[in-house]
């Protein structure tokens, strides 16, 4: 039994997981990431494995490079028992773990250089090898430089580079794309799909981007450690065939309508999408204008092709018993509908040394409006974002947030406010209650004001049951939960949210969402950054940056009309997205 | 396939493996700051404060000399006073100036010759002299007080032979101080800080940097190559043993060229002793790094369990023999302190081989034990 | 403003004490630290391991030695009998000394005239080969003076009295003990608020707090505050141990030592500052503080006299707030000082504390984003 190739793995499978149990012990408790997880990965394919944070994919991914055992269950590649020879293992798969590590005090070429030393490169097949992967990546050009000096994309490529010195038969890629913007995510996928195609490797990914889904042949969809299915994506999208319809009312606004449509009768999702609302209706249930908005005429309902996250949200609802989120109750400002702009911003920049982050732009903010900064990794939304919120002071321009000057009364600004950063960043080790308390003190509530607030707080996002626990144990959608509720304590004017639901489940991000259109609708400015496009989809109007500079400027409609084409009919916010950055460089690289 | 011999294919994969291990810990070093920090800009602060700014040794000690009525007896004595390189006698006229100078601690001690000193003297009656130091720094002032009596027994000789009279004490002592004839404690102090010196590079620098290698995710990209765990242990060993070296030769160097401490004994025994103690001192680093797999954690342990206890208990300044008998048990488990002793023996006293030899021993002991249980538990588990 | 910085203190308590590994810094080090050099930390010598040579067989050696063998200083491992035993025996640290005692010194002395001993001292450690010599003179004197009033000879005429002051028994302990609380109280309060706002941005909860209308002032408030408190409860305990558990006498006023401690902790709280504004990482932030405080330890005067340092050392010294705060400790514990004698210690620490405070509260306002 000692020969690895007949140690129970089959030889036609790329991948096997049988039984697989993992579970961890913290601070007392007994998690359980992997339940009895069992699945095949059929060689030459890029496999998808797809869920929400905590959902066990890095765990999965672990187990198969070696890196850790299962309590229970087996698990083969490429026909060898990981469990008894994992070197050999790591001999045969190149693996990027999810912040891949490359060393930044290295230069892109050292680490190359580490890798293939480590990998058993010879000498003779460098040159060569290096060529292909810098052509691949694009990284040619910076052989020389830093890794720390790279752009979160650029490092993502060299990571891939360095995985893919010595060709691997299976590839394990643990969230590639995480904090990627749209353009270096595509030109990810790409190099993806060229390693299975000429290389004929075995790809196994992993993301908690859904859309993402759609680019895998095969997809496994997890959920809290569990499988919830395997199949082709459109096996899955074809469960919820003809039952996903778009919903267009001229006369309504898109935020209302979508809060109308959840609560019809028959619906199990309802988004925003552009200017309409896509629903998912029950299995059975038609999609009837009468039945869906009774009162309300020119309602027009057309079907619509399933996506991937379509029948996501339907297995979700399965397994969890509906969550429909009551409005939230905002006794915030007084809601009134003025129409002034809360936010303007003339003629910004910013220097770091000689370099201009930002170049000088200009846009306003009015109020109620949810309002998007989008931009390419290293375009300059982050400084103009953190400036605003008063975290980065300016070089040049003028800011006026909330009627107050920046420059003169940063603090009085900063009263007006609310923040809630991409990393969950309250204190882990307080009490939810201790966090909401120091939160709403540091506001300068005090008294029976303050005791209300945090009872509000406690009551309207549902943690009561959960005030005494420290919340850096709280699950991810939680967390977030907290986050807002933190950040809404003194009822602020405007909330800035800088991507804010990257890697919770998609239930979780609708009834997010869902709190932020209240927000909005009862007077609450909202300025969101995202890389994530689906958010993008909920803001009334947006910017695009580019090199400092702002590219474009609209509704999210007017954005992509602009590249409705022959070929694309409907263009995605991503296509708009890439279309605009890839012609303002093409401009740049020709000029 | 081509048919090639596997052991060799491995051997050759194994040095292809180590050579860019090696270099990448080098390329580290020599572009962080902090690497360079802790192994050359720190030992040569540690080197210059201690060589120049601890001192155990009293020198121009201001002394209050309080003499009520002046005579030749007593112009000889002050004299006596006067002409040690140990003391700055200061002249105080009343006793109550002198102790209120002590309380002020602009004297260290007063000698009090009192009015009627010189005439007892002659007439054979007892002629106390009276001496107070001040004794917060117990250390300090046992040391002053035998200065005090040392010139007073010198004037005492001096004084009897002037009277033409037999020496009035019994017994005379005669002390001859070996390998150290000076009494010089920076003699001592230097080649102690060696120990501590490689403590820090081995121990602290190698726990910060594995523990960095864990918190920055490269720990997890190093363990899915085909890098065995030994080659990573060797990986990191290797690097660093250099740089202590490195941090050894500086610290002789200055030792000897510009502290002027005598190395009496040969350099090999020097580098052999120094070899256990730097692969105890790197195993104990990474093994701190296995259990701690943050640099802050790391970092803390580091300097309880092993920077501490070489600066307090392994004999560098304060004598083993005189800490009660429970920390003496505990110093028999540090390192640190069978380096010093043969460090000071090899610098003061020259090649002592059962000093040598008993204590090479017991750092071979420590080495391999500690490198088997990084060996064991070093896997390339995440867990 | 005040009720903001007061939630911000309370915050910083909490947190402080809920994380696992701030209460390690916290507790195990001080403790650590206390045991190791209440203990451990001393020049006192006990049980000198000594050899005898004894060549002569009179009464007067046997006498002499008799005082050797029934001190509690030295213990005598043996006995030897050729000049060549010695060697072996002090090369290897066997034994710290040797006694020789010619073959005529019991004749010598009842001839009424000086008999010598020779004394073979390990040099290696210096200090214990010093500290060694004073115990061997001090029985040297107490025997001369009780062999000739046994013998009956005239009493020599000048004697030297020896006292020491505010210690009488010379106890190390008494010296290193009060100092150990100036130690821990500056690596604790340095630690604390070092590291706050590294470990902030570390969580990324600082960006979070830069985003409520604190002014920086208030932030620097809120993370000085704990590191205070923490830095007198702290402090406060270990004068109590001091005190009761190691029996070091406290004689001047309390006052007066809490002046000092306010202070000093001002200073060391304005570098805990400074580094904590530099500092991105915990990890800078703990090098940062250990770079800093061992050379101000070792410059203190905590072991050694800054007395014995050359001129521009001690000059240095002066800079060191845990110079002037050693002495005040020392002062009130031993020689029971009081407030209006320590002025000259004061005003530099407060002066160093000001400045260190100033120069934080500018770093910070520099530094924030």
């Amino acid at each position: 039994m000692d020969r690895p190739e007949i140690d129970g793995g089959r030889a036609d499978i790329a991948v096997e997981v049988t039984n697989a149990v993992k579970t961890f012990r913290r601070a007392g408790r007994t998690i359980t990431a992997l339940d009895r997880v069992s699945f095949l990965v059929h060689p030459g394919t890029v496999t998808g494995l797809i869920g929400p944070d905590a959902a066990g994919k890095t765990t999965l991914m672990r187990l198969l490079a070696g890196l850790l055992l299962p309590d229970t269950g087996s698990l083969h590649v490429l026909a060898v028992d990981v469990l008894r020879h994992p070197l050999k293992v790591q001999g045969t798969i190149g693996y990027m773990p999810q912040r891949f590590g490359l060393y930044e005090d290295l230069t892109v070429k050292e680490n190359l250089d580490l890798y293939a030393d480590l990998q058993g490169v010879p000498m003779q097949e460098r040159p060569e090898r290096y060529g292909e992967l810098m052509k691949m990546t694009g990284l040619g050009g910076f052989t020389r430089r830093l890794a720390r000096d790279l752009s979160g994309g650029m490092k993502q490529k060299l990571g891939l580079a360095c995985t893919l010195v010595r060709a691997p038969r299976l590839l394990l890629l643990d969230e590639p794309t995480v904090g990627v913007d749209p353009v270096s995510r595509r030109e990810l996928w790409s190099i993806v799909y060229r390693l299975v195609e000429q290389e004929a490797m075995t790809v196994l990914l992993s993301t908690s981007y859904l859309d993402e889904a759609e680019r895998c042949q095969e997809v496994i969809l997890m959920h809290e450690g569990r499988l919830l299915g395997q199949g082709s994506p459109k096996s899955f999208s074809s469960q919820v065939e003809g039952r996903t319809y778009r919903v267009h009312v001229p006369t309504m606004d898109k935020r209302a309508l979508q809060q109308r449509l959840e609560r019809a009768p028959g619906v199990i999702d309802a988004v925003i999408q552009g200017g309409d609302v896509r629903v998912v209706m029950k299995e059975g249930v038609d999609a009837d204008s009468r039945q869906l908005l009774p009162d309300i005429a020119g309602v027009c309902v057309s079907p619509v092709e399933p996506r991937f996250e379509d029948s996501f949200i339907v297995l979700l609802r399965q397994e969890s018993d509906l969550r429909t989120t009551a409005s939230l109750d905002l006794n915030a400002v007084g809601a009134s509908g003025r129409q002034e702009d809360v936010i303007i911003v003339n003629e910004l920049k910013r220097r770091f040394g000689d370099f201009y982050a930002v170049k000088g732009i200009s846009f306003t903010v009015r109020q109620g409006e949810v309002f998007g900064l989008l931009g390419a990794n290293g375009a300059g939304k982050s400084t103009t974002f953190r400036m605003l919120c008063g975290l980065l002071p300016l070089s040049e321009g003028k800011v006026q947030v909330a009627g107050q000057d920046l420059r003169r009364a940063a603090a009085r600004a900063r009263s007006h406010i609310g923040y809630m950063a991409q990393k969950f960043s309250l204190y882990g080790d307080l009490s939810v209650h201790e966090n909401l308390h120091f939160f709403s003190r540091i506001y300068g509530l005090h008294g029976k004001h303050q005791r209300n607030r945090v009872a509000w707080a406690l009551q309207e996002f549902e943690l009561s049951p959960f005030a005494d626990a420290p919340c850096g144990q709280l699950p991810l959608g939680y967390k977030q939960r907290l986050a807002l509720a933190a950040a809404l304590m003194h009822s602020p004017e405007i909330l800035f949210l800088d991507e804010p639901t990257s890697g919770v489940d998609p239930l979780a991000r609708r009834e997010f969402w869902h709190r932020i259109n209240d927000l909005a609708e009862g007077g609450v400015t909202v300025l969101v950054t995202t890389h994530f496009m689906e958010e993008a989809e909920y803001c009334d109007r947006l910017v695009i940056m580019s090199e400092g500079l702002i590219l474009a400027e609209g509704t999210p409609e007017e954005m992509k009309e602009r590249f409705r084409t022959a070929e694309q009919p409907e263009p995605s916010m991503e296509d708009a997205f890439i279309a605009l950055i890839e012609g303002a460089e093409g401009v740049r690289s020709v000029s | 396939m081509s048919k090639v011999d596997p052991r060799k294919a491995f051997r050759h994969g194994f040095a292809m493996r180590m050579r860019g291990m090696i270099r990448k810990e080098f390329l580290q070093i020599r572009r962080d700051p902090s690497s360079i920090a802790i192994a050359f800009v720190l030992p040569l602060v540690l080197l210059l404060i201690f060589g120049y700014g601890v001192s155990l040794d009293a020198q121009h000690v201001p002394v209050a000399i309080v003499v009520e009525a002046p005579s030749p007896a007593t112009r000889s004595l002050t004299a006596a006073f006067g002409n040690s390189p140990y003391f700055r006698p200061v002249d105080f006229s009343s006793i109550q100036e002198a102790e209120d100078a002590l309380k002020r601690r602009l004297v260290d001690g007063i000698v009090w010759v009192r009015s009627d000193f010189a005439e007892n003297l002659l007439s054979g009656e007892t002629a106390p002299v009276g001496v107070v130091v001040n004794g917060v720094d117990a250390n300090n002032a046992r040391i002053i007080s035998g200065y005090i009596q040392g010139a007073w027994l010198t004037w005492l000789e001096q004084y009897a032979r002037d009277q033409g009279r037999p020496l009035s004490s019994a017994v005379s002592l005669e002390h001859r101080v070996w390998f150290n004839p000076g009494v010089r404690s920076r003699d001592y102090l230097v080649p102690g800080l060696i120990a501590v010196i490689m403590t820090l590079i081995g121990a602290l620098l190698t726990a910060l940097v594995v523990a960095r290698e864990w918190e920055r995710g490269t720990m997890e990209a190093l363990m899915v190559t085909p890098v065995a765990a030994r080659e990573i242990l060797i990986g990191k060993i290797v690097p660093y043993f250099f740089l202590g070296m490195g941090g050894l030769i500086l610290s002789v160097v200055m030792a000897v060229w510009l502290f002027d401490v005598p190395l009496r004994g040969s350099l090999w025994v020097l580098f052999l002793a120094s070899t256990l103690f730097l692969m105890t001192a790197l195993a104990m680093g990474l093994l701190i790094s296995t259990v701690a797999r943050n640099q802050f954690v790391a970092g803390q342990v580091a300097i309880l369990s092993t920077f501490l206890p070489a600066f307090i208990l392994s004999g560098f300044i304060f004598d083993i023999g005189s800490m009660p008998a429970v920390i003496r048990g505990v110093t028999h488990i540090i390192a640190a302190r069978y380096y010093v002793a043969i460090l000071q023996t090899v610098f003061l006293a020259g090649d002592v081989w059962n000093v040598i030899v008993y204590n090479g021993l017991a750092l071979a002991v420590m080495t391999v034990f500690f490198l088997s249980i990084v060996k064991k538990r070093t896997r390339k588990r995440l867990q | 403003m005040w009720r903001r910085v007061l939630a911000l203190t309370m915050k910083e308590f909490l947190a402080l004490l809920k994380d696992k590994r701030s209460r390690m810094v916290i507790i195990v080090p001080p403790l650590m630290q206390l045991i190791v050099f209440g203990y451990a930390a001393t020049f006192d010598l006990n049980d000198v391991p000594y050899a005898v040579y004894n060549e002569d067989s009179g009464g007067a050696a046997r006498e002499l030695l008799a005082r050797f063998s029934g001190s509690s200083s030295f213990k005598l491992v043996a006995q030897l009998d050729h000049e060549s035993q010695i060697a072996p025996l002090i090369n290897s640290r066997k034994i710290l000394m040797v006694l020789r005692i010619g073959r005529d010194f019991s004749k010598e002395l009842l001839l009424q005239r000086t008999g010598s001993v020779q004394v073979i001292i390990d040099g290696r450690n210096s200090n214990t080969a010093l500290v060694a010599l004073g115990y061997i003179r001090t029985i040297f004197v107490d025997f001369n003076r009780a062999w000739s009033e046994t013998q009956g000879l005239r009493r020599s005429h000048a004697q030297l009295e020896v006292r020491a002051w505010f210690n009488d028994n010379l106890e190390s302990r008494w010296f290193i003990v009060p100092g150990i609380v100036g130690l821990l109280t500056l690596v604790v309060a340095l630690l604390v608020t070092a590291l706050s706002v590294a470990r902030e941005r570390e969580a990324g909860t600082f960006d979070q707090l830069l985003v409520t209308p604190l002014r920086p002032v208030e932030i620097l408030l809120g993370k000085a505050l704990p590191g205070f408190i923490i830095g007198m409860v702290e402090a406060s305990l270990i004068i109590a141990i001091a005190v009761f558990w190691f029996q070091v006498p406290l004689r001047g006023s309390l006052p007066a030592l809490y002046t000092g401690l306010f202070f000093f902790l001002l200073s060391g709280i304005g570098v805990g500052l400074m580094i904590s504004s530099l500092a991105v990482t915990q990890q800078q932030g703990l090098v940062g503080a250990f770079l800093f405080l061992v050379p101000s330890i070792i410059l203190s005067g905590f072991a050694t006299p800054i007395a014995n340092m050359p001129p521009f050392m001690q000059d240095l010294t002066r800079l060191n707030p845990m110079r002037y705060f050693l002495i005040i400790l020392r002062e009130v514990f031993l020689q029971g000082a009081s407030i209006e004698s320590l002025w000259s210690q004061f005003w530099p620490m407060a002066a160093i504390g000001v400045v260190n405070l100033v120069f934080a509260s500018w770093l910070f306002r520099h530094r924030l984003y």
